[in-house]
């Protein structure tokens, strides 16, 4: 066999079943290699440690305290955005006025921008002597450096998802609809809630999920704009980091497998919400 | 005037007063509303954008200049442009073999392999980053062979680039499946019948169709891998001068109370976020446009 056959052979193999090799195999060493492997890893490490050592670990009270400072402030915040997000989304969609293309452009501010600037120029904005902050500060509400401060930055980088989950949905419902409700006798309200709500309700869940998902992992805004003490605004992910520079490799893969689990959950529970909205696709 | 002719409410034979007062409250709807959005915009978006700004030249032009001359500064901007260079080759590779695989095959679990691809923007950065100083960290599944072999991945470039591949790694792929499955396999399939080799027919046809979702993602997998700011911090431990990206350098400025070396350097990301913000609404009008056609 010479060597020109054996390319020639090849090559024929490759017209064969065009293009599919390659790309496959590719695409399955890349996965393996950033993905699968670091993933497993995680899971490994946490099976070193028997179980009743990971239930102690795990659901040790600083755990706890941090678990609820996260699930409790991204799932509020998630739903604030969920219900100005709809807002919004139907303020761009149906009106007419200046500057509304920039301030939709802008509303991806929160994708665009480095968390950790977010961070400093909420922290910055929200202390005690900051433009906002100041306001706030003679009523005895400080938000820099206390839970509140977490709820802000939350809110900041969870803002955009609703918005861009509800409006390419509401920008397919006609108009006519609401008017036929309205001159059937219906109020502001009852067209809003029999009539606009139902087709709405898959994608602003989908969007509230991805927020309260995006919020749950985030670290760079709030590790910046809390204090981090624990008990009071230390969020997960911080206690996780704080784990690993202590050394303490057991305490960070065990709290960070529980975050990996709560991503898989929300991540499956999109999914399910994703496939309820496509129910009216035909 | 003019919505007054297409307001069905105007044709309704009721007292023209009731439809007034309706057009009247929808108008007032509609004040409230918008006023909402500016108010809530303002307070969690624009006045904090703003304040980058501001706060950047506070302390005069100077002191604003001097950041730039840091050597930490320089190492910290070269390092972020590093990660964007390599991060952001390699995940569009990866994200157009993805796609393309993915578009043109139907298989059981494939659904499940798209949500694979998208898990990355579900996994918490810092998880991301835990997941890499376990597997090539020193007491980590690699880390006794790579210190054998005298290579440094965490606390060093190459595990800052593994954690800023990880958290880009869906964009690309994410943006361009759907301009495939829009397309079709049949301009692919006619030029292949026409005689186009496989490279050619990518080439072509399929690169030219897809450029606008390639971009699309190519800039939005850019703005994460230089913003990255989590995953990094994890595997880099953020060594001064050494081992700092832009977002790490703000930071540390931060806790150092050197605000407006922080300022400074936050400009230059929020820069960097303005560019990418229109960037992204150009690529969006012009596929909008498409479209329409």
């Amino acid at each position: 066999m010479t060597s020109s056959s054996n390319a020639e052979s090849f090559l024929s193999k490759l017209r064969q079943v065009p293009r599919l090799p390659f790309i496959w195999q590719f695409t399955w060493v890349y996965l393996t290699i950033m993905l699968f492997v670091p993933a497993i890893a995680l899971l490994l490490k946490a099976s070193t440690l028997s179980p009743p050592e990971i239930w102690r670990i795990a659901t040790s009270p600083i755990a706890l305290s941090a678990y609820d400072v996260t699930f409790v402030t991204a799932l509020v915040t998630a739903t604030i955005n969920g219900v100005v997000g709809v807002i919004i989304a139907w303020v761009m969609v149906r009106y007419e006025f200046p500057f509304r293309r920039i301030l939709d452009a802008a509303i991806d501010l929160p994708f665009a921008l480095p968390t950790a600037v977010a961070g400093l120029t909420l922290a910055t904005i929200y202390s005690d002597s900051g433009w906002i902050g100041s306001l706030l500060a003679p009523f005895g509400i400080r938000v820099s450096f206390t839970r509140l401060g977490v709820a802000v930055a939350m809110l900041f980088i969870s803002l955009p998802f609703v918005v861009r989950t509800v409006q390419p949905v509401l920008k397919e419902l006609e108009p006519e609809l609401e008017e036929a409700a309205w001159s059937l006798g219906a109020s502001q309200f009852q067209t809003f809630w029999r009539v606009l709500l139902p087709p709405l309700l898959p994608s602003i869940l989908t969007g509230v999920a991805l927020g309260f998902s995006r919020a749950v992992g985030e670290y760079g805004s709030v590790v910046i704009v809390a204090a981090n003490v624990p008990f009071q605004d230390l969020i997960a992910p911080v206690l996780i980091f704080q784990r690993l520079e202590q050394y303490d490799y057991a305490g960070a893969t065990v709290i960070g497998s529980v975050m990996l689990g709560a991503s898989l959950v929300i991540l499956l529970a999109i999914n399910l919400l994703q496939a309820w909205g496509r129910r009216y696709d035909i | 005037m003019t919505s007054e002719v297409f307001n069905p409410l105007s044709r309704k034979p009721s007292p023209k007063t009731d439809s007034q007062e309706l057009a009247k409250k929808g108008e007032w709807t509609k004040l409230v509303l918008i006023g909402i959005v500016v108010v809530y915009l303002a307070l969690v978006l624009f006045i904090p954008a703003l304040n980058v700004f501001v706060q950047a030249f506070d302390g005069g032009i100077e002191g604003f200049i001097n950041t730039f001359r840091q050597r930490e500064f320089v190492n910290a901007l070269r390092l972020t442009l590093l990660m964007a260079a390599i991060a952001v080759p390699l995940n569009t590779i990866f994200g157009i073999c993805a796609a393309l695989a993915l578009a043109r095959k139907r298989f059981p679990g494939r659904t499940l392999l798209i949500s694979i691809i998208d898990l990355p923007f579900s996994i918490s950065p810092v998880v991301a980053g835990l997941m890499i100083v376990l597997l090539y960290g020193r007491n980590g599944w690699f880390g006794p062979l790579l210190d054998a072999a005298g290579i440094r991945i965490i606390f060093a470039i190459p595990g800052m680039l593994l954690a800023t591949i990880f958290v880009t790694l869906p964009f690309v792929a994410r943006e361009v499946l759907p301009v495939l499955e829009e397309m079709g396999p049949e301009l692919e399939e006619a030029a292949k019948t026409l005689g186009a080799s496989d490279w050619q027919v990518f080439w072509r046809v399929t690169l030219p169709s897809i450029r606008w979702g390639l971009l699309y993602g190519l800039i939005l997998t850019n703005a994460r891998a230089m913003g990255e700011f989590g995953a990094i911090v994890v595997v880099s431990g953020s060594i001064r001068g050494k081992t700092q990206t832009l977002p790490l350098f703000v930071e540390e400025a931060y806790k150092q109370y050197h605000t407006q070396s922080a300022y400074a350097a936050a400009v230059l990301l929020a820069l960097l976020a303005v560019v990418t913000l229109v960037l992204k609404e150009i690529l969006e009008r012009k596929t909008a446009i498409k479209d329409t056609e």
